[in-house]
């Protein structure tokens, strides 16, 4: 007991010395504290009125798109706009004020500011207007000292050097809207855009860059009176497409002022080498804001100028199916390379009669010949021995009416029907409805980029799928190398019956392209013509003699070519969609020939800038 | 009557162990808890201008917490010291096994691994390890004899029991926690009896190895120790928060700029003003007088813990008092000088007042398990217990 209050005593020693060591170091803190507080209260008081370094948010600069060569495909463009940092000005509103009668404003623009300016943390600055123009400038630079908080200054706007010939493959940008703003702060800065359609929305995130910062000192007046440390951030990373602005370029003076699109493929990696939508508009335009009458325009036109029509656009694809279907039974055995099978120019089914085109008689003739002269009569009788949910099967098989993946928006899967599909519709499936099949009419309805990645499997049997992109930041992205195709499930004999087919339809007088076959030496393309009906004459309009070429513009056959070339070692694949173009062979088919002359002369799938070389 | 109480007499043990939650509430420090609270509502006040003027995000959310924590502070304060030294031991294996798990599955904040979600709630296990290390080395000193105070091999123990956490926080890497646990366990040995001389040259050794140390530190922490040198060499880099926090405190003046009206805190010169640099805001808004008065309440807490200690009647209640006591002191300690400029700049937050869960569960916990010292301060420990 005595011995445990000498250790208690000695304990409370202790801690009493402890706690004195602690109140003396307590004590020196308020020493230290009155030393900053009092003693030196004006040389600090002094300091917080003059602070002085500021800091902001700056966009990055938004990722090149180029071509496979390094054409600049989207750039940025740089102009002068007006910031405003609230957070400098003393009475924000009166700079406001200040600035308005500077530099006048719509009151729509007004009132987005103060909305902004209600919300925004103070680092993050508001645009106050993009686009300054010298006026503007020189406004602003002499009333400099009312207009504390106004930052002039060099900001960046996307630039599309090709205009509207790109506008569908490359896409657009416009500025993030107010709940994109608010699910992602770094978007509500100034200049920060956002990609909408085509690769710019593809492959936004790598577009996009992170934001840098700047720092500034300014005085007491709010003004900016040196830049002290500027991050510029990480800029967005380039994206090296696998388009060849040579090749663009033909395509879309070949569509001229039709309606239509073009898909070039290196037939060997599914690459999209050109991609032509018409009509276009100007990609530029969104990122200003598009003018209201122009907005008008584009809805109204009937050729939905903002429809990329060769990922969404869907057509009948007529004649350009009958691959296909000639495939389809050569798989289930009850067609061969050797199966003749006669055509009098109609096919009678129960008391329905087909004709076939122009009610011309072709005679007994074989699969080849059949593709050759595009015979009807033929695959009518051909579909109706292989059945509906066969040809489906062998559709998805060459990437018609199925997901194909590609790296870009909207894509549109299409559709081949099969039975289960007429029956979840609520479609009495009849065996007209098959025969009709048999030469890609009825239900059937794909893509310009389908019917190209059809011809493409069909030229190298390589199970390839299309895409557009091919580096990110000089990284060759996977499929860009024929190596990462798969072998196509298709027999290569019945692949080669095909492909005889349709070197006779360009390169024989009885071919359908005949007039457009290749004038290169021992280079042959081989192709499939078109023509989609959009609309069955009623039997008045055949009374009145109605034919394709007097009946109104939106009531013609569409007109598609498909092709693939060189013959005998194919590297490219096209197809050309004309809406209501008639023929196949004489709309669609001479777009072919130049884009295929112009790639076999060129060869862009064999060529590409090394590493590094891309750059603008 | 008599006979009643005559009855009872040999049952006086049990008496003893429950005496009624009543007469434990009586017990309770409250001029203790006011203190707390009045802390916390500076803390509310504080956060409340960081804010710009709003209660949210961060004053009614600390509220929230401060209440659960004064809840938890005053159950603990109801449970038998006896009973918390039982788990001295469990308690330090199990702080052990935090920082290990953390180090081997924790998310990393700012720069190191120190943080683990439980049941949604964000702990860092070294917080916990300060008080677990002072139950632990508490429950080991209890029994101890001057005799057995004087032999190494005695204290060996109790040294590799201090150094064991200590180097899985350095590793963490979180040097200032690492500091303020091997100097609470220092202090809770100085509590013990270990003689003064030893501790002279335990310093004389770091004091070597300081060198050495800073071989092995890392990037940032270097970063922390040259700027502190020479905050002015580079005004923006990691000297800038330095700068800023003294241009605030300075130019509070006497009286302060007024709540709300403090223009390095409400245009945002200070980043994390809401946790580490709290105390800018009181300093500035509310000037020298403001400041004062938290130093005052600060200290009268560990006054009052340093009061418990001295007056606790069984060592392991001494022992661990102190160690709280110690806690809390040098939470503020290194708080204040990192943001006079005083420290480098550690990343520890001021106790009660800056924003954040982890720090002030910790510290609550710790005060939880200082009261049960202050109300059971007069119960027998049986020799043979632990």
């Amino acid at each position: 007991m005595k011995r445990d209050a000498k250790d208690r005593a000695a304990f409370t020693r202790r801690a009493l010395l402890i706690g004195t060591a602690q109140f003396g170091i307590f004590g020196a803190i308020a020493g230290r504290l009155y030393n900053l507080q009092v003693a030196k209260h004006g040389k600090y008081a002094l300091l917080a009125e003059q602070n002085s370094i500021s800091e902001r948010l700056e966009a990055p600069l938004r990722g090149l798109i180029t071509d496979r060569f390094g054409t600049v495909l989207a750039g940025n463009q740089q102009h002068w706009r007006a910031l405003f940092m609230q957070a400098l000005a003393p009475d924000p509103q009166a700079v406001l004020d200040n600035f308005y009668r500077l530099v006048p404003l719509p009151d729509d623009e007004k009132a987005r500011i103060a909305a902004e300016l209600a919300h925004r943390p103070g680092y993050i600055p508001v645009l106050l207007k993009d686009y300054l123009d010298w006026p503007d400038m020189a406004a602003l630079e002499v009333n400099t000292p009312d207009l504390p908080g106004v930052v002039v200054e060099v900001g960046a706007s996307r630039s599309y050097p090709f205009g509207p010939g790109l506008a569908h493959a490359v896409g657009y940008v416009a500025r993030p809207n107010q709940r994109e703003a608010a699910a992602d702060p770094v978007l509500s800065l100034p200049g920060m855009r956002i990609g909408r359609t085509g690769v710019e929305a593809a492959q936004d995130a790598v577009l996009r860059g992170v934001p840098g910062f700047v720092q500034m000192e300014t005085n007491v007046h709010g003004q900016v009176v040196r830049q002290v440390a500027h991050d510029p951030g990480t800029p967005g990373q380039e994206v090296t497409l696998a388009l060849d602005a040579g090749l663009q370029a033909l395509a879309v003076q070949g569509l001229k002022d039709q309606t239509g699109a073009v898909v070039m493929l290196d037939a060997s990696t599914g690459e999209i080498l050109a991609m032509a939508s018409s009509p276009s508009f100007d990609p530029s335009l969104f990122d200003k804001g598009v003018p209201q009458a122009t907005w008008n325009a584009w809805m109204a036109d009937p050729g939905h100028p903002l429809q990329n029509k060769a990922v969404s656009g869907l057509f009948a694809p007529g004649s350009t199916f009958k691959p296909t279907v000639a495939l389809a039974a050569m798989k289930a055995g009850t067609l061969t390379a050797e199966t003749i099978l006669t055509c009098p120019g109609f096919f009678k089914l129960g008391d329905h009669v087909f004709w076939c085109d122009n009610h011309t008689a072709h005679g007994s003739i074989t699969v080849t010949t059949a593709l050759q002269v595009s015979c009807d009569v033929f695959f009518y009788q051909v579909a109706l021995g292989v059945g509906i949910d066969r040809i489906a099967e062998m559709a998805t098989l060459m990437g018609l009416g199925t997901d194909l993946g590609v790296d870009l928006p909207d894509a549109e899967t299409g559709l081949v029907p099969t039975l289960d599909w007429a029956r979840q519709h609520g479609i009495h499936w009849v065996e007209g409805s098959t025969v009709v099949q048999g030469i890609g009419q009825g239900y059937t309805q794909l893509t310009p980029l389908a019917l190209a990645t059809m011809i493409a499997r069909v030229a190298t049997g390589s199970a390839v799928g299309p895409h557009i992109t091919r580096r990110i930041a000089g990284t060759l992205q996977i499929g860009s190398t024929p190596g990462d195709w798969p072998v196509l499930d298709v027999d290569p004999a019945h692949l080669a019956v095909v492909r005889q087919g349709l070197f006779e339809v360009v390169n024989t007088p009885a071919g359908t392209a005949y007039a457009d076959r290749l004038d290169l030496p021992d280079v042959q393309m081989a192709g499939k013509t078109g023509t989609a009906q959009v609309h069955d004459n009623t039997a008045a309009e055949k009374r009145q003699g109605f034919n394709d070429l007097t009946m109104a513009w939106a009531a013609r056959p569409n007109a598609l070519f498909v092709a693939f070339a060189p013959y005998d070692n194919p590297r490219y694949a096209v197809a050309v969609v004309i809406e209501h173009g008639n023929y196949g062979g004489v709309a669609a088919a001479p777009i072919a020939h130049t884009l295929m002359t112009h790639a076999l002369t060129h060869d862009p799938a064999g060529r590409d800038v090394p590493l590094g070389g891309g750059g603008a | 009557m008599m006979m009643d109480s005559e009855r009872l007499a040999p049952q006086r043990p049990f008496r003893d162990r429950s005496f009624g939650l009543m007469r434990k509430l009586l017990r309770v420090n409250w001029l203790f808890v006011l203190c707390v609270c009045l802390l916390a509502g500076v803390g509310y006040t504080a956060l409340y201008s960081a804010a710009g003027g709003a209660p949210r995000p961060y004053a009614d959310s600390q509220l929230f917490r401060f209440i659960g924590a004064l809840v938890l502070m005053l159950g603990i304060a109801m449970v038998d010291i006896r009973q918390i030294a039982k788990i001295s031991w469990p308690a330090y294996a199990l702080g052990v096994l935090l920082l290990l798990v953390v180090m081997k599955f924790g998310h990393t904040g700012l720069g190191a691994k120190r943080w683990m979600t439980v049941g949604g709630m964000e702990i860092q296990p070294s917080e916990l390890m300060k008080l677990f290390l002072t139950l632990g080395l508490a429950a080991y000193f209890r029994r101890a004899t001057q005799e057995r105070l004087n032999e190494a091999l005695f204290l060996l123990p109790a040294v590799a029991a201090i150094l064991l956490p200590v180097g899985l926080i350095l590793k963490e890497p979180n040097l200032g926690t690492a500091v303020i646990t091997a100097m609470i366990g220092a202090t809770v040995m100085l509590g013990a009896g270990v003689r003064w001389w030893k501790f002279a040259i335990l310093l004389g050794v770091m004091l070597v190895a300081a060198p050495l140390l800073y071989h092995h530190l890392h990037d940032y922490q270097r970063a922390r120790i040259t700027t502190f040198l020479n905050p002015g060499s580079d005004p923006l880099g990691a000297g800038y928060n330095i700068i800023q926090s003294k241009i605030a405190l300075g130019s509070g003046g006497l009286t302060g700029q007024g709540y709300l009206h403090g223009t390095q805190n409400q245009l945002n010169f200070l980043p994390e003003k809401q946790t580490d640099f709290v105390f800018t805001i009181i300093a500035e808004e509310f000037g020298f007088l403001g400041s004062m008065a938290v130093l005052v309440l600060l200290f009268s807490i560990i006054a009052m813990a340093l009061y418990t200690a001295i007056s606790c009647g069984h060592v392991y209640g001494r022992l661990v008092a102190l160690g709280v006591a110690a806690n809390f002191f040098l939470y503020c300690f290194v708080n204040l000088s990192m943001v006079m400029g005083l420290i480098p700049v550690g990343g520890v937050p001021l106790p009660l007042i800056s924003y954040g869960g982890s720090a002030l569960t910790a510290v609550m916990l710790g005060f939880g398990v200082l009261m049960s010292v202050h109300v059971h301060r007069d119960v027998e420990f049986a020799s043979e217990e632990f």
